[in-house]
C-alpha cells in the first residue's frame, strides 16, 4: 500500500504545482459534443493566438461539465484568480477573450457565463458563480464531480482526486465487507433494470465455477442518452477503479469493457487510461503489491441495440450473434463461456469508488429509501439547457425540466424517459419523483437515463412510430412476439401517419402492444411496445386527430397537413423566398407571402429563416381551394 | 500459408471463435469494408465457415460488404434528432445524392449512412462528414457544408 501513498503524493505534488503555476491555464472541453460545437477549431485559435501573444499559458483538454448548450466552454486561469468560463465560444472570439484576460488581466463579463471562485470575485465582476447557473445549482454532483474540471488522459489529475483511495480501502477488507458496504448504500442497477448491485454481487461471489468475469456494459445503444460516453471521456478512471473493486470482491482476475464503437473518442481515452494504470502499477499482476491481480480488455460493440442486453452482449463477445437466451440461468451463475460473471452499467461502476470511499451509509443517505444516491440524465429536445446533469433519485420531472433545463420555447407537451423501451409522459407527471418504480408504475421506465423533452412541435404519432422502426430494425429476430410484432405495430403506425388510419388501428395497436409485453424474450421486446402503449393512452387526442380528421396537429406526418402562411404576421421580408428550393413562396417586398402547396416539399427550410413564426401547418385543403392558392392571382 | 497481410494480423489472435468481430473490426477499419477475401481467410484461420462469419458480420450494423465512398456522410437520427427535424436532414441528403442509407454514389465520391445515436444529442440535430461532426445541423447549413465537396 505504501506504493499508492507514494503515487499520491507525486500526483498531488504535480496537481498543486499546475494550480500553483504562474502561468495562465486555460481548460477546454473537448469532449464529442465540445468537438461537435466547434472546440477543435477553438483549440487551434488558442494556439494561433498563444503564439501571437507569446504567452507561456497552458492549455489543458478537459471532459464534458456538463451544459453541452455553452459549448464549446473555455475557461482561463490565472495565476492567484479564479477559473472564468467562457461559453459558445468560436474562433473568432478567441483572441478578444484572451487579449483580455493574458495582457490586460481582466475578464469580459459580457462574455463570460461563470466563474470558479467565491462570492467576492462575482461582486467585484458581476460574473455568477459557474455552478450557480439556473442549470447547475439544483444539481448534486456525485459521479460526474471529477468530469470538466481534470484531464481525462492524466492519471495523476485523477489521483490527486482522491483516484483509487476506493479500491485502495477495498484491499484492506475481506471481499464479504465490500459486498455489503455495496449493499449498504442501496445503489441500484444503473442501466435501468435497478436490481441491487450488492446482491448480484452477493450471488456471483457465491457462485460456483472458476475462474469469474467481470463485462462493463458501455453499449450505451439508447439514442437519445450519452451519460456513459460522457463518464468515459471525462474521468475514464473512475469507472475503471470501479471495475478492480468490483473484481476483488468477487474474485475475478480478468474484465472487459463492452464499448459501443460510435464512441471513438471514448474508446481512445479508455485505452489510454488502462495503458496509465499499467504504468502505475495499478492494472496486472499483483496490484500495488497486493497479491491480488486482474487485467481489462476493451471489446468494441459491433452496432446493435440489442447488445446493451446482458445475455446478447455475452453472446456477442464470444463472437456470436448477439442475441438473447432465456434466464435463467443468470450471467451470475453461467455467463461469459458458461462462467460466472458480473455484468454492470458503466455508471455502476463509476458510482462505486465514491461508495467505497465514503461509505455506503453516506451514499444511502441521497436520494430516497429505496432508491438511493444520484443518477446522471441525459437532458436533451426542445428545454433550453441542454446537456448532462446528475440529481438525487426523487428529483421530480418538474423540477429537471424547468429548473434544471430552464423549461421549453414552445408550450411543453411531453417529456420521454427510458429510451426506445419507455414512454412519453405527459404535463400530468411533472410532479412525480423520478425513480425506478414511479416511471414504471406511469407507463415509462427511468432506464439508463436519457430525458428528451417534447414540445407542441413534435408529433407524439410520429414519435411512436420512430420508436417502433427503431425496434423493429433492432430486434434480433429470434422471438416471434418481438419480431412480428414490431412489424405490425410499424405498419399500422405508418397507415395512421400517412393518412389512411381507421378507427379499429388503434384497437390493433393496444392488442399486439399487451402480446408482446406479456411473451417476448427479452426486456427489448417485452418493452418495445411502451412508446405505443403510453402515448396510446396519455396523448390518445392526437391519434383521433390523425385518423378523424385526418390533421397532424404539430405539422410533422407530411401527409396530413400543408404550409400557409400567416397574412397577419408575415411582415414581407422576403427572406423565405430565396431558401425555398421548390420556388413555391411568392410575394412583394412588404406585402405578406404566399405558399403555393402544390409545390411545397415541406422541407421547412423556410420556417428556419423565418424570425416572424409566420409559416404554420394547416389541415389539407380541398382540391378546389388547393387551385385557388396555387394560381396566384391577387 | 494465409495471404499477404492477413498473417501478420492473426499472429496477435489465439484463433478462438471470440476474436471474430475483433478481425472483421481490424479488417473493416484496415480496408473500409469486409472483403470475400478477406472473409475466406478469417474463416480459415478460425476454422469456421464463411457462411457462419457471413451471418454474425450481417447482424451488426457496423459491418459492410461494399466498398465505401471517398467521402462519409453520416445523419444521426437518434431520438434527440429526430424530434430537432434529423429526418429533414436526411431526406435532403438522399435527394441530393440520389441514394438511400447503406449505398455509395455512382461516382464512388459519397457515401451515406443513417445511424441511430451518434451520442451528441444536446447538440441536436448532428450530421458527421468525414468523421467531424456538425452541431446544429439545418438543411441550408447542410447544403451550404456539401457544396464544399462538390
Amino acid at each position: 500500500m505504501s506504493n499508492y501513498e507514494t503515487l499520491r503524493r507525486e500526483a498531488g505534488a504535480r496537481w498543486d504545482a499546475l494550480n500553483s503555476s504562474q502561468s495562465p491555464l486555460i481548460y477546454l472541453g473537448t469532449a464529442s459534443c465540445g468537438r461537435a460545437a466547434g472546440a477543435m477549431q477553438v483549440l487551434e485559435a488558442i494556439r494561433t493566438t498563444l503564439e501571437e501573444l507569446g504567452s507561456d499559458a497552458q492549455v489543458i483538454q478537459v471532459g464534458c461539465i456538463g451544459p453541452c448548450y455553452l459549448e464549446p466552454l473555455m475557461d482561463i486561469r490565472l495565476s492567484g484568480r479564479p477559473r472564468v468560463s467562457y461559453g459558445k465560444v468560436t474562433p473568432q472570439k478567441v483572441p478578444r477573450i484572451l487579449q483580455s484576460m493574458l495582457v490586460e488581466g481582466e475578464p469580459l463579463p459580457k462574455l463570460a457565463v461563470g466563474h470558479f471562485g467565491d462570492e467576492a470575485f462575482t461582486d467585484q465582476t458581476g460574473i455568477p458563480r459557474f455552478f450557480d447557473l439556473p442549470m447547475l445549482r439544483p444539481q448534486v454532483r456525485v459521479i460526474l464531480k471529477n468530469c470538466g474540471l481534470i484531464d481525462p488522459e492524466d492519471i495523476d489529475h485523477y489521483l490527486a482526486h482522491d483516484g483509487y483511495q476506493g479500491f485502495v480501502k477495498a484491499l484492506s477488507m475481506q471481499p464479504e465487507a465490500i459486498i455489503a458496504e455495496v449493499q449498504a448504500s442501496g445503489l441500484r442497477g444503473r442501466g435501468g433494470a435497478g436490481f441491487v448491485t450488492g446482491k448480484k454481487w452477493e450471488i456471483c461471489r457465491g457462485a460456483t465455477g472458476s475462474p469469474k468475469v467481470l463485462i462493463c456494459n458501455a453499449d450505451e445503444g439508447d439514442p437519445g442518452a450519452f451519460m456513459n460516453r460522457s463518464l468515459l471521456e471525462g474521468d475514464p478512471h473512475a469507472v475503471l477503479e470501479g471495475m478492480l473493486i468490483g473484481g476483488y470482491a468477487i474474485g475475478a482476475s480478468h474484465g472487459y469493457v463492452y464499448i459501443r464503437a460510435e464512441y471513438p473518442l471514448a474508446v481512445v481515452r479508455l485505452r489510454h487510461a488502462i495503458a496509465q494504470m499499467r504504468e502505475k502499477g495499478l492494472l496486472g499482476e499483483n496490484i500495488l503489491g497486493s497479491g491480488f491481480s486482474f487485467d481489462i480488455t476493451i471489446q468494441e460493440g459491433a452496432g446493435a441495440f440489442v447488445c446493451g442486453e446482458e445475455t446478447a452482449l455475452i453472446a456477442s463477445l464470444e463472437g456470436k450473434r448477439g442475441m438473447p437466451r432465456p434466464r435463467p440461468p443468470y450471467p451470475s451463475d453461467k455467463g461469459f463461456h458458461n462462467l460466472p460473471t458480473l455484468i454492470n452499467n458503466t455508471e455502476t461502476f463509476g458510482t462505486i469508488p465514491h461508495i467505497l470511499r465514503n461509505g455506503g451509509e453516506w451514499f444511502n443517505r441521497l436520494g430516497t429509501p429505496g432508491n438511493a444516491g444520484t443518477k446522471t440524465f441525459s437532458l436533451v429536445g426542445k428545454v433550453r439547457y441542454t446537456g448532462l446533469i446528475e440529481v438525487p433519485l426523487g428529483t421530480t420531472l418538474r423540477e429537471i425540466v424547468f429548473e434544471v433545463g430552464g423549461g421549453t420555447e414552445k408550450p411543453f407537451k411531453a417529456v420521454q424517459t427510458g429510451g426506445p423501451l419507455g414512454g412519453c409522459l405527459s404535463a400530468e407527471h411533472l410532479d412525480t419523483p423520478v425513480n425506478y418504480e414511479s416511471m414504471q408504475q406511469c407507463g415509462s421506465i427511468m432506464g439508463s437515463g436519457g430525458l428528451i423533452v417534447l414540445d407542441e412541435s413534435t408529433c407524439l404519432v410520429d414519435l411512436a412510430h420512430y420508436f417502433l422502426s427503431f425496434a423493429q430494425n433492432e430486434s434480433c429476430g429470434k422471438c416471434t412476439p418481438c419480431r412480428i410484432g414490431t412489424r405490425v405495430l410499424v405498419e399500422t403506425l405508418e397507415k395512421i401517419i400517412h393518412g389512411q388510419g381507421e378507427p379499429h388501428d388503434l384497437e390493433v395497436l393496444s392488442n399486439v402492444s399487451d402480446t408482446m409485453r406479456n411473451t417476448a424474450l427479452c426486456a427489448a421486446g417485452q418493452a418495445a411496445p411502451n412508446p405505443v402503449l403510453s402515448t396510446l393512452k396519455y396523448f390518445r387526442s392526437e391519434y383521433h386527430a390523425h385518423i378523424h380528421d385526418k390533421f397532424c396537429p404539430a405539422a410533422v406526418c407530411k401527409d396530413l397537413f400543408e404550409y400557409r402562411i400567416d397574412a397577419e404576421k408575415c411582415t414581407g421580408c422576403g427572406r423565405c423566398i430565396p431558401v425555398c428550393r421548390s420556388e413555391a413562396i411568392r410575394g412583394e417586398k412588404l406585402q405578406p407571402h404566399e405558399i403555393d402547396v402544390t409545390k411545397c416539399a415541406k422541407c421547412r427550410a423556410c420556417i428556419e429563416v423565418c424570425n416572424f413564426d409566420a409559416i404554420q401547418g394547416v389541415p389539407v385543403s380541398s382540391t378546389v381551394e388547393r387551385l385557388d392558392v396555387g394560381t396566384f392571382t391577387r | 500459408m494465409y495471404k499477404d497481410g492477413y498473417k501478420s494480423v492473426f499472429e496477435n489472435y489465439s484463433g478462438a471463435q471470440d476474436n471474430l468481430i475483433s478481425l472483421l473490426q481490424h479488417f473493416q477499419k484496415q480496408s473500409g469494408y469486409i472483403s470475400q477475401e478477406c472473409v475466406q481467410e478469417v474463416a480459415r484461420f478460425l476454422k469456421i465457415s464463411e457462411n457462419h462469419i457471413y451471418g454474425v458480420a450481417s447482424f451488426y450494423s457496423q459491418f459492410t460488404f461494399q466498398k465505401p465512398g471517398k467521402n462519409h456522410i453520416k445523419v444521426c437520427l437518434g431520438t434527440a434528432c429526430h424530434v430537432q427535424d434529423g429526418q429533414l436532414l436526411a431526406n435532403e441528403i438522399r435527394d441530393l445524392l440520389g441514394i438511400q442509407s447503406g449505398q455509395v454514389t455512382a461516382d464512388g465520391f459519397f457515401d451515406y449512412q443513417e445511424v441511430a445515436c451518434l451520442g451528441c444529442c444536446a447538440q441536436a440535430p448532428v450530421v458527421e462528414i468525414n468523421g467531424q461532426i456538425y452541431a446544429r445541423m439545418t438543411t441550408t447549413k447542410l447544403m451550404k457544408k456539401l457544396s464544399e465537396y462538390e
